[in-house]
Protein backbone atom coordinates (compact mmCIF):
# COMPACT_ATOMS: atom_id res chain seq x y z
CA UNK A 1 0.00 0.00 0.00
CA UNK A 2 2.87 2.55 1.10
CA UNK A 3 5.87 2.81 -1.62
CA UNK A 4 9.16 5.02 -1.38
CA UNK A 5 10.75 5.47 -4.33
CA UNK A 6 14.55 7.25 -4.46
CA UNK A 7 13.39 9.24 -1.77
CA UNK A 8 15.78 11.70 -1.33
CA UNK A 9 14.76 14.18 1.85
CA UNK A 10 16.50 16.02 5.02
CA UNK A 11 16.84 18.83 6.67
CA UNK A 12 19.55 21.49 5.89
CA UNK A 13 21.69 22.04 2.31
CA UNK A 14 22.92 18.26 2.14
CA UNK A 15 20.10 15.34 2.32
CA UNK A 16 20.15 13.02 4.99
CA UNK A 17 18.33 10.54 2.89
CA UNK A 18 19.93 9.84 -0.36
CA UNK A 19 17.45 7.85 -2.57
CA UNK A 20 15.37 5.54 -0.17
CA UNK A 21 13.17 3.11 -1.68
CA UNK A 22 11.03 0.72 0.47
CA UNK A 23 7.37 -0.55 0.99
CA UNK A 24 4.98 -1.95 2.94
CA UNK A 25 1.91 -4.13 1.98
CA UNK A 26 -1.36 -4.44 2.91
CA UNK A 27 -1.54 -5.76 6.08
CA UNK A 28 1.95 -5.84 6.85
CA UNK A 29 4.38 -4.95 10.16
CA UNK A 30 7.42 -3.71 8.04
CA UNK A 31 10.30 -2.68 10.72
CA UNK A 32 12.65 0.04 10.11
CA UNK A 33 16.51 -0.80 11.87
CA UNK A 34 19.11 1.26 12.45
CA UNK A 35 21.42 2.73 15.02
CA UNK A 36 21.06 6.69 16.07
CA UNK A 37 21.43 9.35 13.13
CA UNK A 38 20.37 6.81 10.53
CA UNK A 39 17.31 8.96 9.08
CA UNK A 40 14.36 6.81 10.54
CA UNK A 41 13.03 9.71 12.22
CA UNK A 42 13.79 11.56 9.14
CA UNK A 43 12.16 9.25 7.00
CA UNK A 44 8.64 9.16 8.70
CA UNK A 45 8.48 12.33 9.08
CA UNK A 46 8.82 12.63 4.88
CA UNK A 47 6.46 9.67 4.63
CA UNK A 48 3.67 12.14 6.33
CA UNK A 49 4.60 15.29 5.21
CA UNK A 50 6.42 16.76 7.50
CA UNK A 51 9.28 17.22 5.42
CA UNK A 52 9.19 17.50 1.73
CA UNK A 53 11.17 15.19 -0.56
CA UNK A 54 14.02 16.77 -2.82
CA UNK A 55 13.40 14.13 -4.90
CA UNK A 56 11.67 10.37 -5.38
CA UNK A 57 8.26 9.53 -5.12
CA UNK A 58 5.95 8.35 -2.27
CA UNK A 59 2.59 6.47 -3.56
CA UNK A 60 -0.15 5.37 -1.29
CA UNK A 61 -2.10 3.02 -3.07
CA UNK A 62 -0.78 3.77 -6.26
CA UNK A 63 -1.18 7.59 -5.38
CA UNK A 64 1.69 9.91 -5.32
CA UNK A 65 1.61 11.90 -1.61
CA UNK A 66 4.80 13.40 -2.27
CA UNK A 67 3.70 17.06 -2.09
CA UNK A 68 0.52 16.77 -0.06
CA UNK A 69 0.51 18.65 2.93
CA UNK A 70 0.66 16.71 6.34
CA UNK A 71 -3.10 17.27 7.41
CA UNK A 72 -4.08 15.53 4.04
CA UNK A 73 -1.61 12.50 4.38
CA UNK A 74 -3.49 11.92 7.36
CA UNK A 75 -6.85 12.27 5.88
CA UNK A 76 -5.73 9.49 3.29
CA UNK A 77 -5.01 7.43 6.53
CA UNK A 78 -1.68 7.62 7.65
CA UNK A 79 -1.24 8.15 11.52
CA UNK A 80 2.13 9.13 13.47
CA UNK A 81 3.29 7.77 16.69
CA UNK A 82 6.08 10.07 16.63
CA UNK A 83 9.53 9.96 18.51
CA UNK A 84 9.50 11.17 22.17
CA UNK A 85 6.44 11.37 22.83
CA UNK A 86 5.03 15.04 21.56
CA UNK A 87 1.97 15.24 23.32
CA UNK A 88 0.01 18.22 24.33
CA UNK A 89 1.01 18.78 28.43
CA UNK A 90 -1.69 21.05 29.02
CA UNK A 91 -4.43 18.71 27.88
CA UNK A 92 -6.19 16.52 29.72
CA UNK A 93 -5.45 12.61 28.19
CA UNK A 94 -8.98 12.28 27.11
CA UNK A 95 -8.76 15.73 24.90
CA UNK A 96 -5.08 14.52 23.79
CA UNK A 97 -6.64 11.20 22.56
CA UNK A 98 -9.65 13.53 20.97
CA UNK A 99 -6.88 15.34 19.37
CA UNK A 100 -6.09 12.07 17.63
CA UNK A 101 -9.27 11.69 15.68
CA UNK A 102 -8.61 15.34 14.12
CA UNK A 103 -9.40 14.64 10.91
CA UNK A 104 -12.69 12.54 11.82
CA UNK A 105 -16.44 13.75 11.76
CA UNK A 106 -17.97 10.39 12.33
CA UNK A 107 -18.63 11.38 16.18
CA UNK A 108 -20.00 7.95 16.92
CA UNK A 109 -16.68 6.12 15.90
CA UNK A 110 -14.89 8.43 17.60
CA UNK A 111 -16.44 7.70 20.76
CA UNK A 112 -16.42 3.71 20.44
CA UNK A 113 -12.56 4.01 19.34
CA UNK A 114 -11.91 6.08 22.26
CA UNK A 115 -13.29 3.25 24.51
CA UNK A 116 -11.64 0.98 22.97
CA UNK A 117 -8.49 2.66 23.19
CA UNK A 118 -9.22 3.43 27.00
CA UNK A 119 -9.88 -0.13 27.33
CA UNK A 120 -6.20 -1.58 25.75
CA UNK A 121 -4.57 1.02 28.00
CA UNK A 122 -6.42 0.58 31.75
CA UNK A 123 -3.69 3.43 32.98
CA UNK A 124 -5.10 5.88 30.81
CA UNK A 125 -8.73 5.33 31.87
CA UNK A 126 -7.40 5.63 35.34
CA UNK A 127 -5.88 9.34 34.59
CA UNK A 128 -8.18 10.37 31.57
CA UNK A 129 -8.90 13.22 33.38
CA UNK A 130 -5.47 14.43 34.18
CA UNK A 131 -2.81 16.80 32.11
CA UNK A 132 -0.84 14.85 29.67
CA UNK A 133 2.20 16.35 30.93
CA UNK A 134 1.33 14.94 34.25
CA UNK A 135 2.02 11.64 33.29
CA UNK A 136 4.87 9.63 33.71
CA UNK A 137 7.32 8.58 30.53
CA UNK A 138 5.51 5.50 30.00
CA UNK A 139 2.03 6.90 30.32
CA UNK A 140 2.53 9.62 27.61
CA UNK A 141 4.19 6.88 25.58
CA UNK A 142 0.81 4.95 25.80
CA UNK A 143 -1.08 8.37 25.14
CA UNK A 144 0.96 9.12 22.22
CA UNK A 145 0.18 5.54 20.71
CA UNK A 146 -3.44 5.25 21.79
CA UNK A 147 -3.61 8.61 20.27
CA UNK A 148 -2.21 7.76 16.89
CA UNK A 149 -4.96 5.03 17.06
CA UNK A 150 -7.38 7.40 17.42
CA UNK A 151 -7.04 8.53 13.90
CA UNK A 152 -8.29 4.85 13.03
CA UNK A 153 -5.21 4.59 10.45
CA UNK A 154 -4.72 2.33 7.46
CA UNK A 155 -1.31 2.73 7.94
CA UNK A 156 0.40 3.77 11.37
CA UNK A 157 4.23 4.77 11.73
CA UNK A 158 5.20 4.19 14.81
CA UNK A 159 8.67 6.10 15.95
CA UNK A 160 10.77 3.79 18.55
CA UNK A 161 7.57 3.38 20.88
CA UNK A 162 9.72 1.39 22.94
CA UNK A 163 12.16 3.54 23.92
CA UNK A 164 13.02 4.64 27.29
CA UNK A 165 10.33 1.59 29.15
CA UNK A 166 10.63 -1.08 31.29
CA UNK A 167 10.93 -4.06 30.12
CA UNK A 168 7.26 -4.75 30.92
CA UNK A 169 5.93 -2.24 29.22
CA UNK A 170 8.28 -3.13 26.17
CA UNK A 171 6.50 -6.43 25.86
CA UNK A 172 3.06 -5.11 26.58
CA UNK A 173 3.73 -2.44 24.01
CA UNK A 174 4.73 -5.21 20.84
CA UNK A 175 1.79 -7.05 21.96
CA UNK A 176 -0.32 -4.27 21.23
CA UNK A 177 1.15 -3.86 17.95
CA UNK A 178 0.50 -7.37 16.90
CA UNK A 179 -3.30 -6.61 18.02
CA UNK A 180 -3.57 -3.13 16.08
CA UNK A 181 -2.08 -5.08 13.29
CA UNK A 182 -4.55 -8.28 13.23
CA UNK A 183 -7.33 -5.68 13.25
CA UNK A 184 -6.58 -4.72 9.56
CA UNK A 185 -3.67 -1.77 10.40
CA UNK A 186 -0.44 -1.58 8.01
CA UNK A 187 2.62 -1.05 10.35
CA UNK A 188 5.95 0.87 9.90
CA UNK A 189 7.93 0.12 13.02
CA UNK A 190 10.90 2.01 13.35
CA UNK A 191 13.18 0.40 16.42
CA UNK A 192 16.33 -0.10 17.84
CA UNK A 193 14.87 -2.78 19.96
CA UNK A 194 15.95 -5.33 17.18
CA UNK A 195 15.28 -8.71 19.13
CA UNK A 196 11.62 -7.60 19.56
CA UNK A 197 10.70 -5.30 16.25
CA UNK A 198 12.27 -8.40 14.19
CA UNK A 199 10.05 -10.97 16.28
CA UNK A 200 6.48 -8.63 15.54
CA UNK A 201 7.86 -7.80 11.74
CA UNK A 202 7.45 -9.46 8.56
CA UNK A 203 10.10 -7.95 6.84
CA UNK A 204 12.38 -5.55 7.51
CA UNK A 205 14.91 -3.37 6.25
CA UNK A 206 18.36 -1.98 8.26
CA UNK A 207 18.84 1.68 7.29
CA UNK A 208 22.35 2.76 7.80
CA UNK A 209 23.45 7.33 7.13
CA UNK A 210 20.35 7.68 4.73
CA UNK A 211 20.49 4.23 2.54
CA UNK A 212 18.95 1.08 2.91
CA UNK A 213 22.03 -1.73 3.29
CA UNK A 214 19.76 -4.86 3.83
CA UNK A 215 16.49 -5.84 3.50
CA UNK A 216 14.69 -8.95 3.89
CA UNK A 217 12.18 -11.08 5.79
CA UNK A 218 11.98 -10.54 9.14
CA UNK A 219 13.17 -14.36 10.49
CA UNK A 220 16.31 -13.62 7.28
CA UNK A 221 17.45 -10.78 9.31
CA UNK A 222 17.36 -12.27 12.54
CA UNK A 223 19.84 -14.94 11.43
CA UNK A 224 21.87 -12.59 9.64
CA UNK A 225 25.56 -12.28 10.54
CA UNK A 226 25.52 -8.31 10.00
CA UNK A 227 22.58 -7.89 11.66
CA UNK A 228 23.62 -9.97 14.35
CA UNK A 229 26.60 -8.18 15.24
CA UNK A 230 25.24 -4.56 15.19
CA UNK A 231 21.73 -4.67 16.17
CA UNK A 232 21.31 -7.88 18.45
CA UNK A 233 24.33 -7.69 20.67
CA UNK A 234 25.83 -10.89 19.27
CA UNK B 1 30.23 26.98 45.89
CA UNK B 2 28.87 28.22 43.05
CA UNK B 3 25.81 27.25 43.49
CA UNK B 4 25.66 29.14 47.06
CA UNK B 5 26.56 32.05 45.17
CA UNK B 6 24.14 32.20 42.77
CA UNK B 7 21.80 31.35 45.59
CA UNK B 8 22.83 35.05 46.86
CA UNK B 9 22.87 36.77 44.03
CA UNK B 10 19.45 35.71 43.48
CA UNK B 11 18.66 36.73 47.26
CA UNK B 12 20.44 39.72 46.81
CA UNK B 13 18.02 40.64 43.28
CA UNK B 14 15.06 39.47 45.76
CA UNK B 15 16.08 42.21 48.27
CA UNK B 16 16.66 44.98 46.18
CA UNK B 17 13.24 44.50 44.19
CA UNK B 18 11.53 44.11 47.68
CA UNK B 19 12.75 47.87 48.91
CA UNK B 20 12.37 49.37 45.43
CA UNK B 21 8.92 47.84 46.18
CA UNK B 22 8.46 49.23 49.74
CA UNK B 23 9.82 52.41 48.67
CA UNK B 24 6.90 52.64 46.09
CA UNK B 25 4.42 51.64 48.34
CA UNK B 26 5.04 54.38 50.99
CA UNK B 27 5.64 56.73 48.10
CA UNK B 28 1.94 55.91 46.99
CA UNK B 29 0.58 55.79 50.97
CA UNK B 30 2.44 59.18 51.73
CA UNK B 31 1.55 61.13 49.08
CA UNK B 32 -2.05 63.12 49.81
CA UNK B 33 -5.31 62.94 47.54
CA UNK B 34 -4.34 65.56 45.64
CA UNK B 35 -6.73 68.72 44.53
CA UNK B 36 -6.75 67.51 41.00
CA UNK B 37 -10.10 65.59 41.20
CA UNK B 38 -10.59 62.39 39.09
CA UNK B 39 -12.75 62.57 36.10
CA UNK B 40 -15.81 60.85 36.99
CA UNK B 41 -15.78 62.08 40.85
CA UNK B 42 -17.22 65.03 40.76
CA UNK B 43 -19.25 64.59 44.36
CA UNK B 44 -16.99 65.08 47.34
CA UNK B 45 -16.26 61.33 48.45
CA UNK B 46 -15.89 59.38 51.77
CA UNK B 47 -12.44 57.30 51.79
CA UNK B 48 -13.66 54.36 51.00
CA UNK B 49 -16.32 55.68 48.38
CA UNK B 50 -13.16 57.20 46.55
CA UNK B 51 -11.20 53.71 46.56
CA UNK B 52 -14.01 52.36 45.05
CA UNK B 53 -14.35 55.34 42.39
CA UNK B 54 -11.30 54.78 40.78
CA UNK B 55 -11.81 51.03 40.89
CA UNK B 56 -14.58 51.36 38.82
CA UNK B 57 -12.76 53.41 36.69
CA UNK B 58 -9.64 51.01 36.90
CA UNK B 59 -12.07 47.70 35.73
CA UNK B 60 -13.58 50.11 33.01
CA UNK B 61 -9.72 50.38 31.24
CA UNK B 62 -8.63 47.11 32.11
CA UNK B 63 -11.43 45.50 30.02
CA UNK B 64 -9.84 47.51 26.91
CA UNK B 65 -6.76 46.59 28.08
CA UNK B 66 -7.53 43.05 28.54
CA UNK B 67 -9.05 42.70 24.61
CA UNK B 68 -5.51 43.81 23.21
CA UNK B 69 -3.63 42.24 25.85
CA UNK B 70 -5.65 38.54 24.59
CA UNK B 71 -3.91 39.29 21.00
CA UNK B 72 -0.67 39.72 22.53
CA UNK B 73 -0.70 36.72 24.39
CA UNK B 74 -2.86 34.37 21.99
CA UNK B 75 -0.15 34.92 18.96
CA UNK B 76 2.58 34.67 21.68
CA UNK B 77 1.08 31.30 22.84
CA UNK B 78 1.00 30.12 19.72
CA UNK B 79 4.22 31.59 17.73
CA UNK B 80 6.31 33.24 20.77
CA UNK B 81 6.16 36.36 18.76
CA UNK B 82 5.80 39.34 20.85
CA UNK B 83 4.25 41.82 18.50
CA UNK B 84 5.29 44.65 18.32
CA UNK B 85 3.09 46.14 16.24
CA UNK B 86 -0.41 44.87 18.00
CA UNK B 87 -0.69 48.60 20.19
CA UNK B 88 -0.37 49.99 16.67
CA UNK B 89 -3.08 47.90 15.14
CA UNK B 90 -5.17 48.66 18.09
CA UNK B 91 -4.76 52.39 16.70
CA UNK B 92 -5.90 51.68 13.43
CA UNK B 93 -8.94 50.09 14.40
CA UNK B 94 -9.99 53.46 16.81
CA UNK B 95 -9.33 55.28 13.54
CA UNK B 96 -11.31 53.43 11.63
CA UNK B 97 -14.04 53.16 13.84
CA UNK B 98 -13.95 57.32 14.08
CA UNK B 99 -14.24 57.36 10.57
CA UNK B 100 -17.31 55.13 10.47
CA UNK B 101 -19.45 56.85 13.23
CA UNK B 102 -18.20 60.46 11.91
CA UNK B 103 -18.94 59.61 8.00
CA UNK B 104 -22.53 58.57 9.58
CA UNK B 105 -22.78 61.86 11.13
CA UNK B 106 -20.58 62.18 14.41
CA UNK B 107 -21.79 64.32 17.07
CA UNK B 108 -25.04 64.83 15.46
CA UNK B 109 -26.62 61.15 16.09
CA UNK B 110 -28.55 60.23 18.76
CA UNK B 111 -30.79 56.67 19.51
CA UNK B 112 -31.14 54.33 17.29
CA UNK B 113 -29.15 56.11 14.41
CA UNK B 114 -25.90 56.06 17.04
CA UNK B 115 -26.80 52.66 18.22
CA UNK B 116 -26.75 52.07 14.34
CA UNK B 117 -23.81 53.63 13.68
CA UNK B 118 -22.05 51.95 17.39
CA UNK B 119 -22.80 48.80 15.69
CA UNK B 120 -21.60 49.72 12.25
CA UNK B 121 -18.20 50.67 14.01
CA UNK B 122 -18.25 47.35 15.80
CA UNK B 123 -18.82 45.41 12.48
CA UNK B 124 -16.32 47.27 10.48
CA UNK B 125 -13.23 48.25 12.67
CA UNK B 126 -13.18 44.50 14.27
CA UNK B 127 -12.93 43.10 10.40
CA UNK B 128 -10.62 45.84 9.13
CA UNK B 129 -8.21 44.76 12.29
CA UNK B 130 -8.71 41.18 11.99
CA UNK B 131 -7.77 41.30 7.96
CA UNK B 132 -4.84 43.78 8.32
CA UNK B 133 -3.76 41.63 11.62
CA UNK B 134 -4.46 38.06 9.19
CA UNK B 135 -2.38 39.65 5.74
CA UNK B 136 0.52 40.98 7.91
CA UNK B 137 1.14 37.75 9.17
CA UNK B 138 0.81 36.20 5.47
CA UNK B 139 3.17 38.45 3.82
CA UNK B 140 5.37 39.62 6.24
CA UNK B 141 5.52 36.47 9.21
CA UNK B 142 4.78 33.41 7.62
CA UNK B 143 7.83 33.62 5.05
CA UNK B 144 9.90 34.09 8.15
CA UNK B 145 8.48 31.15 10.13
CA UNK B 146 11.96 28.94 10.16
CA UNK B 147 14.38 31.93 10.48
CA UNK B 148 15.85 32.68 13.68
CA UNK B 149 12.98 34.27 16.10
CA UNK B 150 14.84 38.14 16.35
CA UNK B 151 13.47 38.27 12.22
CA UNK B 152 9.72 38.33 13.01
CA UNK B 153 10.47 40.38 15.90
CA UNK B 154 12.34 42.82 13.94
CA UNK B 155 9.66 42.78 11.51
CA UNK B 156 6.91 43.32 14.03
CA UNK B 157 9.01 47.04 15.23
CA UNK B 158 9.21 47.79 11.51
CA UNK B 159 4.99 47.17 11.25
CA UNK B 160 4.75 49.36 14.60
CA UNK B 161 6.00 51.83 12.70
CA UNK B 162 4.33 51.52 9.26
CA UNK B 163 1.57 51.60 11.06
CA UNK B 164 2.00 54.27 13.31
CA UNK B 165 2.61 56.33 9.77
CA UNK B 166 -0.53 54.71 8.34
CA UNK B 167 -2.52 56.90 11.72
CA UNK B 168 -0.53 59.53 10.83
CA UNK B 169 -1.30 59.77 7.07
CA UNK B 170 -5.31 58.77 7.78
CA UNK B 171 -5.27 61.52 10.29
CA UNK B 172 -4.39 64.10 7.78
CA UNK B 173 -6.89 63.03 5.54
CA UNK B 174 -9.85 65.55 4.22
CA UNK B 175 -12.52 62.81 5.59
CA UNK B 176 -14.83 63.37 8.00
CA UNK B 177 -13.59 62.96 11.84
CA UNK B 178 -10.03 64.29 11.17
CA UNK B 179 -10.04 68.15 10.82
CA UNK B 180 -6.61 69.67 9.46
CA UNK B 181 -3.60 68.78 12.09
CA UNK B 182 -2.34 65.13 11.00
CA UNK B 183 -0.82 64.23 14.41
CA UNK B 184 -3.50 65.85 16.70
CA UNK B 185 -5.86 64.25 18.81
CA UNK B 186 -8.97 63.76 17.43
CA UNK B 187 -12.73 63.78 19.00
CA UNK B 188 -14.10 60.93 19.00
CA UNK B 189 -17.89 61.70 19.10
CA UNK B 190 -19.81 61.07 22.42
CA UNK B 191 -22.73 58.96 21.31
CA UNK B 192 -23.32 57.21 24.35
CA UNK B 193 -25.42 58.08 26.82
CA UNK B 194 -24.11 59.55 30.12
CA UNK B 195 -26.87 58.86 33.05
CA UNK B 196 -25.15 57.80 36.36
CA UNK B 197 -26.47 54.67 37.48
CA UNK B 198 -25.69 55.04 41.25
CA UNK B 199 -28.14 57.86 41.23
CA UNK B 200 -30.78 56.61 39.18
CA UNK B 201 -31.02 53.78 41.13
CA UNK B 202 -31.65 56.16 44.51
CA UNK B 203 -28.31 54.50 45.98
CA UNK B 204 -27.44 57.60 48.61
CA UNK B 205 -24.04 57.62 47.43
CA UNK B 206 -21.42 59.81 45.78
CA UNK B 207 -20.22 57.13 43.47
CA UNK B 208 -20.50 57.60 40.30
CA UNK B 209 -21.24 54.23 37.28
CA UNK B 210 -22.77 55.36 34.42
CA UNK B 211 -24.02 53.99 31.36
CA UNK B 212 -21.29 54.17 30.01
CA UNK B 213 -19.19 52.34 32.28
CA UNK B 214 -21.86 49.97 32.01
CA UNK B 215 -20.99 49.74 28.06
CA UNK B 216 -18.00 48.90 28.61
CA UNK B 217 -18.52 45.78 30.62
CA UNK B 218 -21.57 44.85 28.51
CA UNK B 219 -19.57 44.96 25.53
CA UNK B 220 -15.90 43.41 26.70
CA UNK B 221 -17.91 41.01 28.90
CA UNK B 222 -19.27 38.72 26.10
CA UNK B 223 -16.14 38.94 23.90
CA UNK B 224 -14.09 37.42 26.72
CA UNK B 225 -16.49 34.40 27.73
CA UNK B 226 -16.98 34.05 24.30
CA UNK B 227 -13.67 33.65 23.46
CA UNK B 228 -12.93 31.07 26.41
CA UNK B 229 -15.86 28.99 25.29
CA UNK B 230 -14.59 29.32 21.42
CA UNK B 231 -10.81 28.34 22.64
CA UNK B 232 -12.30 25.73 25.17
CA UNK B 233 -14.62 23.84 23.47
CA UNK B 234 -14.48 23.79 19.52
CA UNK B 235 -12.63 22.02 17.11
CA UNK B 236 -10.64 25.16 15.94
CA UNK B 237 -9.97 26.24 19.29
CA UNK B 238 -8.61 22.97 20.52
CA UNK B 239 -6.89 22.90 17.64
CA UNK B 240 -5.55 26.43 18.71
CA UNK B 241 -4.64 25.21 21.89
CA UNK B 242 -2.72 21.95 20.58
CA UNK B 243 -0.80 24.26 18.42
CA UNK B 244 0.83 26.57 21.20
CA UNK B 245 1.94 23.38 23.18
CA UNK B 246 2.70 21.64 20.13
CA UNK B 247 3.14 22.47 17.24
CA UNK B 248 4.85 19.60 15.28
CA UNK B 249 2.56 17.08 17.60
CA UNK B 250 -0.41 18.70 16.89
CA UNK B 251 1.08 18.53 12.94
CA UNK B 252 1.21 14.75 12.86
CA UNK B 253 -2.78 14.34 14.61
CA UNK B 254 -3.34 16.46 10.71
CA UNK B 255 -3.73 19.74 12.17
CA UNK B 256 -2.53 22.79 9.34
CA UNK B 257 -0.30 24.79 11.79
CA UNK B 258 -0.65 27.56 8.73
CA UNK B 259 -4.29 27.99 9.20
CA UNK B 260 -4.49 28.02 12.88
CA UNK B 261 -2.12 30.35 12.83
CA UNK B 262 -3.56 32.50 10.49
CA UNK B 263 -7.31 32.32 12.42
CA UNK B 264 -4.85 33.20 15.54
CA UNK B 265 -3.92 36.69 14.17
CA UNK B 266 -7.38 36.75 12.90
CA UNK B 267 -8.81 36.61 16.33
CA UNK B 268 -6.45 38.78 18.08
CA UNK B 269 -6.73 41.20 15.66
CA UNK B 270 -10.31 41.58 15.72
CA UNK B 271 -10.15 41.70 19.33
CA UNK B 272 -7.86 45.07 19.66
CA UNK B 273 -10.64 46.65 16.90
CA UNK B 274 -13.24 45.88 19.41
CA UNK B 275 -11.28 47.21 22.24
CA UNK B 276 -10.27 50.20 20.26
CA UNK B 277 -14.51 51.02 19.16
CA UNK B 278 -15.10 50.70 22.90
CA UNK B 279 -12.00 53.04 23.89
CA UNK B 280 -13.15 55.64 21.59
CA UNK B 281 -16.64 55.72 22.59
CA UNK B 282 -15.52 55.97 26.60
CA UNK B 283 -12.88 58.64 26.27
CA UNK B 284 -13.62 60.01 23.48
CA UNK B 285 -10.14 61.01 22.17
CA UNK B 286 -7.50 59.18 19.87
CA UNK B 287 -4.38 59.91 18.69
CA UNK B 288 -1.78 58.35 16.10
CA UNK B 289 0.34 57.46 18.97
CA UNK B 290 -1.98 56.09 21.22
CA UNK B 291 -0.79 52.48 20.72
CA UNK B 292 2.73 52.51 22.35
CA UNK B 293 1.03 53.63 25.40
CA UNK B 294 -2.09 51.10 25.46
CA UNK B 295 0.56 48.54 24.31
CA UNK B 296 2.69 48.94 27.03
CA UNK B 297 -0.07 48.13 29.33
CA UNK B 298 -1.79 45.40 27.13
CA UNK B 299 1.66 43.86 27.28
CA UNK B 300 2.56 44.63 30.73
CA UNK B 301 -0.99 42.96 31.45
CA UNK B 302 -0.06 39.99 29.25
CA UNK B 303 3.03 39.60 30.98
CA UNK B 304 1.67 39.58 34.24
CA UNK B 305 -1.21 37.15 33.48
CA UNK B 306 1.67 35.26 32.09
CA UNK B 307 2.35 35.68 28.73
CA UNK B 308 0.83 32.30 26.55
CA UNK B 309 -2.44 32.27 28.78
CA UNK B 310 -5.74 33.61 28.14
CA UNK B 311 -7.66 34.11 31.41
CA UNK B 312 -4.46 35.36 32.76
CA UNK B 313 -4.48 38.52 30.01
CA UNK B 314 -7.88 39.30 31.10
CA UNK B 315 -6.75 39.05 35.01
CA UNK B 316 -3.94 40.55 33.91
CA UNK B 317 -5.44 43.76 31.49
CA UNK B 318 -7.95 44.10 34.62
CA UNK B 319 -5.43 44.22 37.39
CA UNK B 320 -3.73 46.65 35.60
CA UNK B 321 -6.56 48.81 34.50
CA UNK B 322 -6.89 49.28 38.30
CA UNK B 323 -2.99 49.91 39.38
CA UNK B 324 -3.21 52.54 36.21
CA UNK B 325 -6.12 53.76 37.92
CA UNK B 326 -4.46 54.03 41.27
CA UNK B 327 -1.72 55.45 40.15
CA UNK B 328 -3.45 58.29 38.31
CA UNK B 329 -5.15 59.02 41.55
CA UNK B 330 -2.05 58.80 44.09
CA UNK B 331 0.20 60.10 42.33
CA UNK B 332 -0.48 61.38 38.51
CA UNK B 333 -1.31 60.53 35.04
CA UNK B 334 2.16 61.08 34.01
CA UNK B 335 3.77 58.55 35.89
CA UNK B 336 1.38 56.13 35.27
CA UNK B 337 3.39 54.52 32.34
CA UNK B 338 6.38 54.42 35.09
CA UNK B 339 4.51 52.65 37.99
CA UNK B 340 3.24 50.15 35.04
CA UNK B 341 6.56 49.92 33.17
CA UNK B 342 8.27 49.48 37.11
CA UNK B 343 5.88 46.61 37.88
CA UNK B 344 6.60 44.61 34.64
CA UNK B 345 9.87 44.92 35.39
CA UNK B 346 9.10 43.46 38.61
CA UNK B 347 7.18 40.77 37.29
CA UNK B 348 10.01 40.17 35.20
CA UNK B 349 12.51 39.48 37.98
CA UNK B 350 9.93 37.83 40.35
CA UNK B 351 7.74 36.10 38.88
CA UNK B 352 7.96 35.57 34.75
CA UNK B 353 5.88 33.08 34.52
CA UNK B 354 3.29 35.93 35.45
CA UNK B 355 0.04 35.01 37.55
CA UNK B 356 -1.30 32.30 36.20
CA UNK B 357 1.65 31.23 33.30
CA UNK B 358 3.07 28.22 33.19
CA UNK B 359 6.81 27.48 34.31
CA UNK B 360 9.55 27.94 31.76
CA UNK B 361 10.94 24.53 30.30
CA UNK B 362 7.21 22.78 30.08
CA UNK B 363 7.11 23.44 26.70
CA UNK B 364 7.95 19.79 25.59
N1 LIG C 1 15.41 18.96 12.90
C1 LIG C 1 16.59 18.63 12.34
N2 LIG C 1 17.33 19.59 11.74
C2 LIG C 1 18.53 19.29 11.17
N3 LIG C 1 19.05 18.07 11.15
C3 LIG C 1 18.37 17.06 11.73
C4 LIG C 1 17.10 17.31 12.36
N4 LIG C 1 16.66 16.13 12.86
C5 LIG C 1 17.59 15.22 12.55
N5 LIG C 1 18.63 15.76 11.87
C6 LIG C 1 19.82 15.04 11.36
O1 LIG C 1 19.39 14.08 10.43
C7 LIG C 1 20.11 12.87 10.59
C8 LIG C 1 19.13 11.72 10.77
O2 LIG C 1 18.38 11.92 11.93
P1 LIG C 1 17.14 11.03 12.33
O3 LIG C 1 16.29 10.80 11.15
O4 LIG C 1 16.50 11.66 13.50
O5 LIG C 1 17.86 9.68 12.76
P2 LIG C 1 17.28 8.45 13.57
O6 LIG C 1 15.83 8.66 13.80
O7 LIG C 1 17.59 7.28 12.70
O8 LIG C 1 18.06 8.39 14.84
C9 LIG C 1 21.02 13.08 11.77
O9 LIG C 1 22.32 13.34 11.27
C10 LIG C 1 20.48 14.27 12.48
O10 LIG C 1 21.50 15.00 13.06
MG1 LIG D 1 14.82 8.83 15.55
Amino acid sequence: MLALEGVVSGYGPSPVLHGLSLTVAEGEIVTILGSNGAGKTTTLRTIQGLLRPRAGEIRLAGQPIQGLATDQVVRLGIAHCPEARLIFPRMTVRENLEMGAYVRTDREGIRQDLERVLETFPRLRERVGQRGGTLSGGEQQMLAIGRSLMARPKLLLLDEPSLGLAPMLVTQIFGIIREINRAGTSVLLVEQNARMALKVASRGYVLETGRIVLEGPAADLAQNEQVKKAYLGM
Amino acid sequence: MRLRSLGGSARLRRALGLALLLTAATFLLDTPASADQGPGAPVRLGAVEELLQYLLIGIARGAVFSLIALGYTMVYGIIELINFAHGDLYMLGAFMALSVVACCGGESLSGGAAAGAIALAFLVSTAFTAGVNFGVERLAYRPLRNAPPLAPLLTAIGMSFIFQNLGLFWGGLPIAGMGSQAAAPKSFPDLLPTVNLVQALGIPSGLSFTTKDLFVIATAAPLMVGLTLFVRFTRLGKAMRATAQNRMAAQVVGINADRVIAATFLIGGGLAGAGAVINGLYNNTIVFDMGYNAGLMAFTAAVLGGIGSIPGAMLGGFFIGIVSSFSDWQLATQWTPAVVFGLLILVLIFRPQGLLGRETGEKA
